[in-house]
This record gives C-alpha cells, sequence and structure tokens, in this order.
C-alpha cells in the first residue's frame, strides 16, 4: 500500500476499521471513502454513472470526517446506491463532493454487509511530520 | 463505581483488552448505580462494550447515553413456535428454505413491500408492532408475547429527524444484514422442564428465530445523536474518557430529546420484527399449511428502559442501558407475561448459522447480578476481515449442508464467510456462564434447519 495515497481497513472485533492516507486531507478522506465502499464490495466492480453532490459543514476536522461518512452511508441508504469517485474540496471546515457510482445491483456487487453509521471510536484525522494525512474511524456494520 | 465482568476463565482471558477498558470508563460516568456490568458475550464495542449493562439515576444526575444503546435501537429476536417437529420439517427443508428467501426482504439493498407516508411513519414509531397489528400483520395476541406489549411508550416521532424517517421510508419488514438472521430450529435439549412446559417447547418442536431491529431508522438516531451528545458533553460539564461515551444528563433537553427518539427507534424494531413475523407465517402457509406460528417471546438487546430495581433495600426508578444484553427478570416480575411468570423472563440468546441458539429464563439472583440482564449471543471472536480470509461462502454453505444438513440462502458470499460459524466465540460456553452466575437459567438448546442470512 503506498501511503502517500491509499487505503486500508484495519481490525475492530465486531466491526471494521477504515483508514485513508493522502498528500492532502482531501485525499486522505477520498481514500477513507473508497476504504469504506471496500467494506461492502469490491471497489472496482462499482461504475460511475450516477453522480451527486454532498455538503457537510463542522469547524472540527474529525467530526467534518464523520459527518462525511455518515452522509455517504446516507446517500447510499436511501438511493440504494454504491460509490467509487470522490471529488471533495474542504474550505473552513465546509466540505463541498461530487461522488459517483451505481446502483446497488445484487449479482454484480455481492453486497457483504450493510453500514449503520460511522461512529466516533478510533476516530482520528492528522497531519504527520512529512505533511501526509491520515483519515481514520470504526465503522458499524 | 466498580466495574464487574461474569464470565469464566477461559472466555475472560480470551476477551480483548478494550472490555476491561470500555467497562471501566462506563463505571465512572455521572449518576451511575452500584456497578457497570459486563456479560459473558461482552467484546469492544463504542464507548460501552458489546455485552454492558449500567443504570443510571435521574435523581443524582445520571446519564443516557446514546453509545449505551448503540446503532441498532432494540435489535433483538423474537422466537415463534410452529406447531411442529423436525420430521414435519424434514422433506419440506428445501422448499421452506426457498419460499423464505424469495419472501423474507434481507440484505444491502433490500426494500420491503410497505411503502409508508409521514402520518403512516409517526403512526409507526409511536404504536411499534400494535401499529403492524392494526395494519393486520398479525394477531392481538402476539403483542402479550412482546416485551413492553409491542409499544414502547414515550416514543416522540418529533425528535426523530427527517433523514432518519426517509431512510425507513421502503425499510419495514426488512432483516437487514451482517448478523441478522432468520432461522428454522428445533429443540434439541431441554435443561429445565418446567419453564421449558411453560415456554411450550419440546424436544424435536421446530421454532423459528428472527434477529434484526430498528434497521435505517435506529442507525440515523444513533449517528446523529451520538454526535450531538458527544459535542454537548462539555457544556454539561462531562469530562467523556472516550467520545463514544456521548452522553447526557436524563433531565436535560437533549436527554429527553434522545429518549422520545431512541423509544420511537423501539418501536420501529418491533414493528419491523412483527412484519417479517406476518411474512414468515405466510411463507410457512404456503409450504406446511399445518404450520401454526405462534410467537413465544420477543426479546430486544439494544436499549434503553426505566425499570424499577431495588439498590439497598430501598426501590429505585433507574435508566438500564443493556447494550447487546438481553433483559431477564426472574419469576414473578409482573412485566412477564402471566402465562411465565412464576418460571422467569425467556431470553433468547441467537447463535451463528451452525451453531446453537439457547432459550434461557430470567432468575431472581439475575436482579441481584446485574439489574435482571443476561447475554445475547456468542460475540464474535475474529473481525470479519480475520474471517473473510479464513473462509469461502460458497464452500461453508456446502459443508454445513453436507455435515450437518443445514440449508442457508444468502445474496452475498462474503457475507456469509464474514458471518462464519467459527469467527463467534463458543455460544455454550457463553450460555453456560450466564447459567453458573446467575445471570439466567438454560431451559432449551435450539440447532439450526435452514437459515436465511441477511
Amino acid at each position: 500500500m503506498n501511503k502517500k495515497a491509499g487505503w486500508q481497513h484495519f481490525q475492530h472485533i465486531a466491526d471494521i476499521g477504515i483508514k485513508g492516507f493522502g498528500s492532502s486531507v482531501e485525499m486522505a478522506f477520498t481514500q477513507a471513502a473508497m476504504a469504506m465502499t471496500a467494506v461492502i464490495t469490491e471497489p472496482e466492480l462499482v461504475d460511475n454513472n450516477i453522480c451527486i453532490d454532498i455538503v457537510c459543514d463542522s469547524t472540527d476536522l474529525e467530526y467534518l470526517f464523520v459527518d462525511w461518512l455518515n452522509a455517504l452511508v446516507y446517500e447510499m441508504a436511501t438511493r440504494h446506491m454504491l460509490f467509487s469517485q470522490f471529488d471533495i474540496q474542504i474550505r473552513d471546515g465546509h466540505l463541498k463532493a461530487k461522488v459517483c457510482g451505481e446502483r446497488i445491483d445484487r449479482e454484480k456487487h455481492q453486497p457483504a454487509v450493510e453500514i449503520k453509521g460511522a461512529t466516533l471510536t478510533e476516530l482520528r484525522v492528522q497531519k504527520d511530520k512529512e505533511g501526509d494525512w491520515l483519515a481514520q474511524c470504526v465503522i458499524d456494520v | 463505581m466498580p466495574a464487574v465482568i461474569y464470565a469464566d476463565e477461559s472466555l475472560i482471558k480470551s476477551m480483548d483488552d478494550k472490555v476491561r477498558e470500555q467497562i471501566c470508563n462506563v463505571a465512572m460516568l455521572p449518576g451511575i448505580v452500584e456497578a457497570a456490568y459486563a456479560m459473558p458475550d461482552a467484546h469492544w464495542g463504542y464507548g460501552f462494550p458489546i455485552g454492558g449493562v449500567a443504570a443510571f439515576n435521574a435523581e443524582d444526575g445520571g446519564i443516557i447515553s446514546a453509545g449505551g444503546v448503540g446503532f441498532d435501537i432494540s435489535c433483538g429476536v423474537r422466537c415463534l413456535h410452529t406447531g411442529l417437529t423436525k420430521d414435519d420439517i424434514e422433506p419440506f427443508k428445501k422448499r421452506l428454505v426457498d419460499q423464505l428467501y424469495r419472501d423474507i426482504p434481507a440484505g444491502l439493498g433490500s426494500t420491503g413491500r410497505i411503502h409508508l407516508t409521514h402520518s403512516g411513519m409517526n403512526a409507526m414509531l409511536k404504536g411499534g408492532a400494535r401499529w403492524a397489528v392494526e395494519q393486520g400483520f398479525g394477531d392481538e395476541i402476539d403483542l402479550e408475547r412482546i416485551e413492553e406489549q409491542g409499544c414502547m411508550k414515550g416514543a416522540e416521532p418529533k425528535y426523530v429527524s427527517e433523514q432518519a424517517k426517509k431512510r425507513q421510508l421502503n425499510e419495514m419488514g426488512t432483516l437487514g444484514s451482517g448478523n441478522h438472521y432468520l432461522e428454522v430450529q428445533h429443540v434439541s435439549a431441554i435443561y429445565d422442564d418446567l419453564a421449558a412446559e411453560r415456554f411450550g417447547l419440546k424436544q424435536g418442536d421446530v421454532v423459528v428465530s428472527i434477529h434484526c431491529g430498528s434497521r435505517g431508522l435506529g442507525h440515523q438516531i444513533g449517528t446523529e445523536f451520538l454526535k450531538e451528545m458527544a459535542i454537548a458533553a462539555p457544556r454539561f460539564g462531562i469530562d467523556l474518557p472516550d467520545r463514544e461515551l456521548a452522553c447526557a444528563p436524563i433531565k436535560s433537553d437533549l436527554g429527553q430529546a434522545y429518549l422520545g427518539a431512541m423509544r420511537a427507534g423501539v418501536n420501529c424494531a418491533l414493528a419491523n420484527r412483527q412484519i417479517i413475523t406476518d411474512l414468515t407465517r405466510q411463507a410457512f402457509a404456503h409450504v406446511l399449511p399445518n404450520a401454526d406460528l405462534r410467537l413465544l417471546y420477543d426479546v430486544s438487546h439494544n436499549t434503553c428502559k426505566i425499570e424499577q430495581h431495588e439498590v439497598n433495600g430501598v426501590k429505585r426508578q433507574l435508566y438500564v442501558h443493556r447494550k447487546g444484553a438481553t433483559r431477564a427478570y426472574g419469576p414473578g416480575h409482573p412485566d412477564i407475561p402471566a402465562v411465565f411468570r412464576d418460571v422467569g423472563q425467556p431470553v433468547i440468546i441467537g447463535g451463528s448459522m451452525g451453531t446453537s441458539s439457547y432459550i434461557l429464563a430470567g432468575t431472581k439472583e439475575s436482579e441481584l447480578r446485574a439489574f435482571s440482564s443476561a447475554c445475547h449471543g456468542a460475540g464474535r471472536a475474529m473481525s470479519r476481515n480475520q474471517a473473510k480470509k479464513r473462509w469461502h461462502g460458497r464452500e461453508l454453505i456446502k459443508q454445513l449442508e453436507e455435515q450437518q444438513g443445514i440449508l442457508i440462502r444468502s445474496q452475498s458470499m462474503r457475507g456469509v464467510a464474514e458471518e462464519a460459524p467459527g469467527s463467534y466465540k463458543d455460544v455454550s460456553a457463553v450460555v453456560d456462564s450466564a447459567d453458573q452466575s446467575g445471570l439466567a437459567k438454560k431451559v432449551a438448546r435450539l440447532e439450526p434447519l435452514v437459515c436465511i442470512k441477511g
């Protein structure tokens, strides 16, 4: 895994932890969103033929990260969609994103599990000494 | 206050350190009464361990915690008699599992056949299973066999956000995914003749167990209040050792709003299980017209309820949080249906596809142990990622059919692998610990025949 831009899952006994890395906070948020899709299905199986806009606001970056993930959970649940492309901008606690994906196809995507919500457990959004960003938390499935 | 873990030596040794850390954190919350308790199936949760029990006194600055209830509000298990025996079912097992799989919406992306209007949603959130019965899903008699008689009082739909309601519009009567399931099981052992007789269970009887909760609505309520409580905690002078312990004083506006919304979530779960019961009855009627699916009992294991408990010889009204723990009222408790009252409340412990489930009964001792609470299931021993690497869904289904005769249907082979029976703790050891520590007593063991996996 390239630490400059990538995602990982980490262990949680009942659920699953997701981590996104990148050279910017936007990249870390993007990669974490990809990690969340990967909890449900293989992201490469998800086409990008429907795009929607997402907006979140929080002055605290960690809460903004949880809000971002929960906004995706909400859109997945109410639109019956999966997402695999994320274009995010964050300015002064305001997150604006265009996210693309497709409607869930149970045969094609073989969705393993439904995500109930992003939690505050192991929640971290931070920049390391090299200037790389990490965004992570545990999601309840 | 102290933190107490009920488990045998081997379960305690295998418990992750987070259980100890989390239950100690819970024991430090404002207004906690007596102690924080971890059940034998406890594992790392969100703020509270899963398998955590704690009671709070509103008059003493006590709190209510969204994390202490969990995202899947009122997730629980209901068990139905079928009036059939294992021998009756065996020749029809394949037809039955296919019919159930067709009729019960399960897994991510499934939707129910009911589409609620705004006023219908609010009526459901106020009425719970009683609303579902009024809509034609099941019978009045079912309500006697549900905690709170199927309707949690004090629900306030006005505190449930429009987002939460929107998430639920098409999800009534759906199982969900993850560890949720519908199983047809047979009674493979009886441990307590009198309690089994009162519960209507005999060796060889076939029952149906349904494990699910409040679906998207509950998840959204949990998500929203968790964050709101975490942000508000400093305003209430609450110093949280872990943000996930997010809570608010019971007597605050936020605490009261959460209570109203959470109770609406409880009703959503009760209505959901009632609708699935109706679908199950219809599926059985197609394949086995002689089946008579009567409710044994419905228990919730993610809740906060106001209950009377004796503390230092004085009856107190407490807000009892059970996160992954089942209420286990002992004999004589007035809230138990009259038919069981002399033997204690049925406590339903779910298994995991290939493993046993158990029916226990609440005990008098349980009141003294952990505010009349017991475990709720096996509890995971291995993460989903580890399970996915170790098992393959298709092979597991084949193996369970060939070796144990269990028929499984699921939309997701990866989901089956992640829920492999081997990724859970030994449910029998968990139940033995509950029995030996006096939390509840064993009544019957159930073995799966067919399973619809969410």
